[in-house]
């Protein structure tokens, strides 16, 4: 199809097309408008708005409202190169206006400084390419403040004793604590340890003209119906909208960045709702699909000049796929914690953040936090005490007594990034459009492992001296399903190691810029999403800085 | 599926005078939705069998009673979840008809198998019911995780298990049918609105508020 077939009202290229409308799509799309630019946003799922937002079990998890359809876009599975690939459920991700950012759970701390120095600090690691970053903390640290005060974070400054320097407090009170984050509190203080509020991006108050958080207690994996989530969808981009020079365009689905002669992109291919092929022509391409969808796009974007895929000269597109390492245990207490009510994690610990290699015996590390972010029916099913019936009066005793009494600790943690896990395109299976499908191989480093089992028996610590009446931990497993899609178009200054560079610019086509969970170098200890969104406000200065000496349409 | 009635129904929830105060200084736009949500809630029309036959129904409706019986609270029964499983197989899980359909008759077989002189699963005793249910049960899974599709073919007793499950807790406001009247949230403790304020439970109940140097003081 060409150009001239398209049924757009703009026929003439726009400044910029982003592709993805989710956690960094979204700030890119508000930054580069309220900035002067002219952008269409590319997304590929619907608009749905707070009167879509249901507590509607079946609707969420199980016909996928929210998020990427397994029928519609399979994917396939395998732990090793050498494996034959299986279709399996691997990724899920917000497929709408907003991206994940409408249905996730919010944990909103800052990266540490180690983040960004792994390599430095650690030396090299057996079996992987860990790799300092190009941008240190303190690069990142005033659009982590951007990210606060403009999407709305709740949290306490300098609660904690291992968090990096910040610039400003956070723009709100933290939010109320729970009964699961008393019980951690106070426990986690008998320990030594240094508990203190979650940082989260869900307003404790109203601010610009949304509400605050009414403690439904449906956060994660479901939408806010009050706009206190700080999704995109609820702050950044009405925001954009009202610039005039933004159009975020639903239900297009991009298949391809268009590349000329030269090398350059000239926009993007996508399909309509229709299912009908479009294409929207801009100065300058930046993707932010997520760490899934962004490599299959340019690895699905190879043509003539760009054969392994757009902008892969280094090889690396999708590869070094990281989703950081998580477990959890549950424990029952004696009075009810209602913890069903209000927003999933009220407090959280750091203090195993760096674990020495020389003592532990791996590298890495994490964080505890406690939790309940459990609907009914997933209590249910999976939270109940291993030796518990599974259906009968038993089950109901058991269901009835645990339901308000029952709380979590989730220890999060570094995921090391391998070369062969990775994504890849499936070479068989297609997609509803016919695109060649997500395959994805992955298998947790031995130390990734050992760090969640390693917290765990922290997180059990804890839940003892809580004064848990029973306690266990869900089984720890290798890894074959994530939300946490990261490090697959890693940044770097070096060409041959990397795919973007500090201004998230590709290292092969000048005007093709990649921002999202991709882009980080290493995993941090969990809860990336914050860390997303305040490179997308330095990549929009970068990108804009560029834009204006006309250093990208040269 | 008009979906209307669900809507902003938390706040049609007989919401106290302070409530609604806290609501107006919180949520700007809330109270105009309210007063939607009130005009929208249906009442409840008597519930008709889209799926079954009335013999089926009576069958399913005898084994949900033994998964999720009923004893001092109200049990699946009285959540109506065979009405939940009559649309289920209608609506998201309509590819599990033929393994009802398929399933009920192994309930009979089995059922006959065991007690050749009881005519049908739900005239059987509850004992009896019990020990035919248990002979169908292929025991735990791999444990179930949210977002995730189970591996190989679906289980009849385990499909029934799962429905039950959902039938009796799903948001009562919904329009699935389920969990009638919030039975089901109501026998496992939890309250029925979708609005809380602090205190919460009982342990936050007592919290003296935040209190950074105390691990500190504790350490020495």
């Amino acid at each position: 199809m060409t150009p001239d077939s398209m049924q757009f009202k703009t026929t003439e290229e726009v400044d910029f097309v982003i592709v993805g409308s989710g956690a960094a799509g979204g700030v890119l799309a508000k930054e580069l408008s309220t900035n002067g630019f002219r952008v269409v946003v590319l997304e590929q799922g619907p608009r749905l708005s707070e009167k879509d937002f249901l507590h509607d079990e079946i609707s969420v998890l199980q016909e996928n409202l929210l998020t990427n359809h397994p029928d519609l876009q399979p994917t396939t599975f395998r732990k090793t190169t050498a494996e034959q690939a299986k279709v399996q459920r691997a990724i899920a991700y917000g497929r709408l206006v907003g991206g994940s950012s409408v249905h996730f759970t919010a944990n909103y701390w800052r990266f540490h400084e180690v983040d960004f120095r792994e390599r430095s600090r650690c030396g090299p690691v057996a079996g992987t390419g860990i790799a300092d970053w190009p941008i240190s903390y303190a690069d990142l640290e005033p659009y982590y403040t951007k990210v606060e005060w403009e999407i709305g974070v709740s949290g306490l400054a300098g609660a904690s004793p291992f968090d990096p320097p910040r610039s400003k407090p956070y723009p709100m009170p933290m939010l109320p604590v729970k009964s699961s984050g008393v019980l951690f509190e106070r426990a986690g203080k008998k320990l030594g340890w240094h508990p203190f509020p979650t940082p989260m991006a869900i307003l404790s108050q109203p601010r610009a003209g949304r509400g605050a958080c009414v403690n439904c207690g449906f956060c994660w994996g479901y939408a806010c119906e009050v706009g206190a989530k700080s999704s995109t969808l609820a702050s950044v981009i009405p925001m954009a909208e009202r610039t005039g020079r933004c159009e975020i365009r639903a239900n297009s689905y991009v298949c391809r960045v268009d590349v000329d002669d030269s090398g350059r992109a000239t926009g993007v291919i996508y399909f309509d709702g229709k299912k009908t092929i479009q294409k929207q022509r801009a100065k300058a391409v930046v993707v932010c699909a997520n760490g899934a969808e962004t490599p299959r796009l340019l690895l699905n974007s190879a043509n003539k000049l760009f054969p392994n895929g757009l902008a892969n000269s280094s090889g690396l597109i999708g590869k070094y796929l990281m989703f950081n390492s998580n477990a959890r245990s549950v424990a029952v207490f004696e009075q009810p914690l209602n913890d069903y009510k209000g927003y999933a994690a009220s407090r959280v610990i750091h203090d195993f953040y760096e674990l020495d290699p020389q003592k532990v015996g791996f590298y890495g590390g994490g964080a505890l936090d406690a939790r309940f972010d459990v609907t009914p029916y997933y209590f249910a099913l999976g939270y109940l005490p291993p030796d518990a019936p599974r259906w009968g009066t038993g089950f109901k005793e058991v269901l009835s007594h645990n339901y308000a009494r029952t709380m979590q600790v989730h220890a999060t943690g570094t995921s090391l990034p391998v070369e062969t896990n990775s994504f890849s395109l499936d070479p068989d299976l297609k997609d509803a459009w016919g695109l060649p499908a997500l395959r994805m191989t992955y298998k947790d480093h031995p130390d990734d492992i050992k760090l969640v089992t390693w917290m765990t028996e922290r997180a059990m610590e804890l839940l003892d001296t809580a004064g848990a009446k029973q306690k266990w931990t869900l089984p720890i497993a290798e890894q074959q399903f994530s939300v946490h899609l990261l490090g697959t178009c890693r940044m770097g200054d070096d060409p041959l190691t990397s795919v973007i560079n500090p201004d998230h610019r590709t290292h092969d086509v000048k005007n093709l810029f990649l921002c999202d969970g991709s882009s980080v170098v290493t995993s941090g200890r969990g809860q990336p999403t914050m860390t997303i969104q305040a490179l997308a406000y330095r990549a929009a200065d970068r990108i804009r800085g560029l834009a204006k000496r006309g250093e990208i349409a040269a | 599926m008009e979906n209307t009635q669900n809507r902003r129904r938390f706040l049609a929830c007989g919401l106290s005078g302070a409530t609604t105060a806290w609501i107006a200084a919180n949520w700007p736009t809330a109270l105009g939705a309210a007063q939607h949500a009130h005009n929208a809630m249906r009442s409840a029309a008597p519930a008709r069998l889209e799926f079954f036959t009335s013999e089926m129904a009576a069958e399913i409706e005898a084994a949900a009673a033994r998964i999720i019986p009923t004893t001092d609270t109200p049990g699946a029964r009285e959540a109506g979840v065979v009405y939940f499983i009559d649309r289920s197989l209608t609506t998201f899980a309509k590819k599990d008809g033929e393994l009802y359909k398929k399933g009920l008759q192994r309930l009979q077989a089995k059922t006959r198998e065991l007690y050749p002189d009881v005519a049908r699963f739900s005239a059987a005793t509850p004992e009896q019911q019990d020990a035919v249910l248990r002979a169908l049960d292929p025991g735990p899974l791999t444990s179930e995780r949210p977002f995730r599709h189970r591996q190989g073919e679906p289980d009849f007793f385990e499909r029934l298990r799962e429905h039950v499950i959902l039938g009796f807790l799903i948001d009562p406001d919904s329009d699935r049918r389920g969990n009638k009247d919030g039975v089901g949230w109501q026998a496992i403790g939890r309250e029925r609105e979708h609005l809380f304020r602090p205190p919460f439970g009982y342990y936050d109940g007592g919290y003296a508020g935040w209190n950074k140097e105390q691990t500190e003081t504790e350490k020495r």
